[in-house]
């Protein structure tokens, strides 16, 4: 922990309330600033003809009829874009092994994925632009579209890149202790299960958009985007556009869901970049539905043969698996497609003591749209495998699911720690989670239901989860692989000369309520009234230099920026008030805007009055004080590589039998993410998680057919979780400080996507064991469960 | 496929004359011709909600509908919800408990919030969970927004 001791001695007046956000009440009035409201001069739009292949060889493009069509300012191939930029490569250091090839913004000779980008319309308007796509003609030569992962990888598969030996693009194995010879004992009890997790996507409401502008004379190209790193890809432009960093200018104003989905480099996003670069004026692109679904990354994709060995009082020995996941046929940049597979290798089991582990992970290119880093990163996979293996263990030796978890969970009392592959735990709190959980959800109440529901042919099932999230990334997470990602964050805390503040921070906002707490954490530490704090995130040409909101560091990391931003300027004031009112800075105060005396809080001037003095009449301080008003404070994590956070979940379910429908009656999460700065917001935000880890668990799949072409990419045939659906969800938490910081505060944002479907899939288990069977594929669907039940 | 037609109808109350593509739906009329870029399109079929607006009273997906078809009609949009559908206390509602997140899906999430509360419906979260289930919201899980309509009538039945 570095910087000051003494932040919480007061009764805190906003940290830990639930105070509503500021910034909502403009969106509640239809005033957000979402890129596609933007209008600017003389602007054109950019829209991309796109490969209806998913793998073909591009011999020609014919441009010159739709050239002639109104409207139309220029169009640009692959080929013409490529000229333009220096290629990428999804690869970082510290996953040593991992290939990927060169990528352009669109596809040069060979289209990979349908839906990859081939040339690009600019034109007066998006209606038009489409109509002139219908006029180029393209002569592709159709290639074998390589879909299955498993197959993928047989010999005599097509290769997707003719430079490589293999469609394999990365292959890690953890061994520890030696899990073969443990299992092979005589009181061990070996359970088995292949477990498959379906590919799906974000779906982010808002669409990936952005709109590029160049000023010549300036020389610098502005790129307003939907997105969560700014300072990412104001690198990322520079680099591959050949430009100083300082002449880019990457703006995120409103964004319309991220989790994940925009995070990363879309060559459609940078082909507009390099188009507004050569027009010199305004372009825009923003991707409607269907090249949403097709372009947007994709997640999971997992085939998993998974085994555990438990004794039979229910000591986990051991467990391991074999892991294969299908990507794409690239790498994405910069972060790496590789990076879910080593979550998964890393953390499956992270909560259980246990000593012997073997783990595979195969990491496959294919023609199918690039899967990448999604709310929640591998951790649906890690916990649905240990989780789902220790009830299915559980039931197999007869123990409640419960009971098993109390003999091998970590003991609370045995921080710090490291898990059975190395990861660094401290502050965490397995079984106080467990407690409240069943505390909260009456378990005994329900197991005597389900016992008299099924005498009525009524089949519900209770499932649960113990599970680990990746909080507050240190610079070991991409920084040490060489990827542009800053793991430190920027606050900056400035008093205007009317007593309000003015704060900017690195980390960015979308919907989650960063700029909330951002003005929280500095109106408490500072002492001012909250609504005297204007906040500032998502433009790299203001905020400090930071990484932005991914990984639920937004609030352990920018938040401890802005804590300590906040206590420096405050120092700096006190130091002034002192000298203005001739007392001692330890003996004075700020609260509520006014400089009191510590101890009988009396008023002594008001902030305004303060900064009025510094700015306007300096003629009446000392010479020597020269007050700054402004104090920038940065923050990384030193002490582990990330803050991991812990919960316990359970759902309650109903399977029917006739229709094999799932219905969810139920949802519990306790989460322990160290300090709650705004109950509600955080409460929300695990809501909202689990919802999306309902929809992964039980109706999200990007449904492809043997020659690669996605059959369901409308949100007409992609089901995602809707109201009359979801279950009511209670949340509560354990708040065990992390020890990394002043602030105490964890990440929050991913665990309810982590979690839930490991506790769906136990549940839905738990509720068909009287039938004697039982589903390990994800989306559970109605067809899978009746084809589980043997009815169909 | 440019064949242009003169429209003249009411926005919040304001009287518009345009002419607009005949191909131009409603969504894309409000946003880029009138600037009233509160009302969002999320899937351009008529299937997440974003763009739900009152057409005469009625809510309508303004995705769906043709910017020719809202001639001599009367729209109302988010931009008009606090005073021209006396919304000011749902929109209360929505910010205390925080029922939006990135706020993309919100104007047609209150669209079919005011729509439940004027036909008189009771504050049954089955009920209000059933009426915005054409309405898709990524962030929040629904409940949030199930509590701010069920907050909002019974305050209005107890006044």
């Amino acid at each position: 922990m570095t910087g000051p001791a003494t932040v919480f001695d007061k009764p805190t007046d906003y940290i830990g309330k639930s105070i509503p956000r500021s910034d909502a009440a403009r969106l509640l009035r239809g005033k957000g600033r979402y890129v596609d409201d933007m209008q600017l001069p003389r602007m054109v739009h950019a829209v991309f003809l796109r490969s209806p292949y998913a793998h073909a060889k591009i011999n020609a493009i014919d441009i010159s009829q739709a050239m002639k069509l109104p409207g139309v300012v220029a169009i640009y191939t692959g080929k013409d874009i490529a000229q333009h930029v220096e290629p990428y490569v999804g690869v970082l250091s510290h996953l040593p092994g991992l290939r990927s090839p060169a990528q352009y913004p669109l596809a040069v000779d060979v289209a990979r994925w349908q839906g990859e980008p081939v040339a690009v319309v600019i034109c007066a308007s998006r209606a038009l632009g489409e109509d002139a796509l219908e006029h180029i003609r393209v002569d592709y030569e159709k290639l074998t579209a390589v879909t299955d992962t498993l197959n993928a990888l047989s010999p005599d598969a097509p290769l997707i890149h003719e430079e490589y030996d293999s469609n394999l693009a990365w292959k890690r194995q953890v061994e520890v202790g030696n899990l073969e010879e443990a299992l092979a004992q005589d009181d061990v009890v070996v359970v088995e299960k292949q477990i498959k997790f379906g590919r799906h996507t974000g779906v982010t409401l808002e669409t990936r958009a952005t709109v590029c502008d160049y000023i010549p004379g300036d020389g610098q190209l502005i790129m307003y985007y939907a997105g969560q790193a700014p300072h990412m890809l104001q690198f990322i432009l520079a680099k591959h556009l050949d430009m100083l960093e300082e002449n880019v200018r990457v703006v995120a104003h409103d964004v319309g869901g991220s989790f994940g989905i925009k995070v990363h480099t879309y060559g459609d996003e940078i082909a507009t970049a390099i188009v507004a670069k050569l027009l010199k004026r305004p372009v825009k692109f923003t991707a409607d539905r269907l090249e949403s679904f097709v372009t947007d990354i994709h997640a999971r994709d997992h085939f998993v043969d998974a085994k555990i060995g438990v004794k039979k009082d229910g000591t986990i020995v051991g467990m391991g698996f074999n892991d294969f996941t299908g990507i794409g046929p690239f790498s994405m940049y910069p972060r790496t497609s590789a990076i879910e597979c080593n979550q998964i290798l890393n953390l499956t089991g992270a909560p259980y003591q246990f000593e012997h582990y073997h783990a595979v992970g195969h990491v496959v290119f294919q023609n199918k749209t690039l899967m990448c880093q999604y709310r929640a990163v591998g951790h649906p996979i890690a916990m649905a495998i240990s989780d789902c293996m220790i009830e299915e263990a559980a039931r197999v030796i007869g123990m409640d699911p419960v009971k098993i978890r109390r003999k091998n969970l970590i003991p609370d009392d045995a921080y710090p720690t490291k898990s059975t592959t190395g990861m660094r735990f401290d502050d965490l709190s397995h079984h106080a989670c467990l407690d409240k959980l069943l505390e909260i959800m009456d378990y005994d109440a329900l197991l005597e239901d389900q016992q008299n529901a099924r005498g009525n042919g009524i089949y519900r099932g209770i499932g649960f989860v113990s599970l680990v999230e990746v909080t507050n990334p240190s610079p070991m997470f991409y920084g040490v692989g060489g990827a542009p990602i800053a793991s430190q964050d920027g606050a900056t805390v400035r008093l205007d000369a009317a007593g309000a503040l003015h704060i900017s921070s690195s980390v960015t906002e979308q919907g989650q309520g960063t700029n909330a707490i951002l003005q929280q954490i500095a109106a408490d530490v500072f002492g001012v009234s909250i609504e005297r704090v204007k906040v500032t995130t998502g433009d790299t040409a203001t905020v400090p230099y930071g990484g932005g909101t991914w990984a639920s560091r937004g609030a352990g990391i920018g938040g401890e920026a802005m804590l300590l931003a906040s206590h420096a300027l405050k120092e700096q004031v006190l130091d002034t008030a002192a000298v203005i009112l001739q007392a001692k800075p330890e003996d004075l105060d700020i609260a509520f805007g006014e400089i009191v005396n510590k101890g009988s809080r009396e008023r002594k001037i008001s902030l305004g009055d303060l900064a009025k003095i510094v700015y306007y009449r300096g003629n009446e301080l000392p010479h020597d004080l020269k007050p700054e008003l402004i104090a920038t404070r940065h923050y990384r994590v030193t002490d582990f590589p990330f803050v991991f956070t812990n919960g316990a979940m359970a759902a309650h379910v109903e399977v029917d039998t006739n229709t094999g429908l799932i219905k969810i009656l139920h949802f519990w999460a306790v989460e322990d993410c160290g300090r709650v700065i705004n109950p509600q917001l955080v409460d929300d935000q695990i809501r909202g998680g689990v919802v999306q880890g309902i929809g992964g668990a039980l109706y999200e799949e990007c449904v492809y057919d043997s020659d690669g072409q996605m059959q369901n990419a409308s949100m007409a045939d992609y089901l995602v979780p809707m109201a009359s659906e979801m279950p009511e969800i209670t949340v509560a938490h354990v708040e065990t400080y992390t020890k990394t910081s002043v602030l105490g505060a964890k990440g929050a944002g991913e665990a309810g996507t982590g979690g839930a479907p490991a506790a769906i899939m136990n549940a839905v288990n738990n509720a068909l064991e009287p039938l004697n069977c039982g589903l390990w594929q994800m989306p559970m669907t109605p067809e899978r469960v009746l084809k589980a039940l043997g009815k169909i | 496929m440019n064949k242009t037609a003169q429209i003249e109808l009411i926005v919040n109350g304001e009287k518009y004359f345009e002419n607009v593509p005949v191909r131009m739906n409603l969504a894309d009329f409000l946003r880029n011709k009138l600037g009233l870029t509160g009302t969002h399109v999320g899937c351009e079929h008529g299937v997440c909600g974003a763009c739900t607006i009152f057409l005469d009273g009625v809510t309508a997906r303004s995705c769906l509908t043709l910017a020719v078809q809202a001639d001599e009609t009367e729209i109302t949009t988010i931009e008009g919800y606090e005073t021209d559908k006396n919304a000011s206390d749902l929109i209360k509602n929505f910010h205390k408990r925080n029922a939006l997140q990135c706020g993309y899906c919100t104007p047609g999430m209150l669209a079919s919030s005011i729509e439940y509360i004027e036909q008189g419906n009771p504050p049954d979260r089955k009920k209000v969970k059933e009426h915005i289930s054409g309405n898709y919201c990524r962030c929040t899980g629904y409940q949030a927004i199930v509590d701010a309509i069920c907050t909002t009538i019974q305050e209005r039945q107890s006044r």
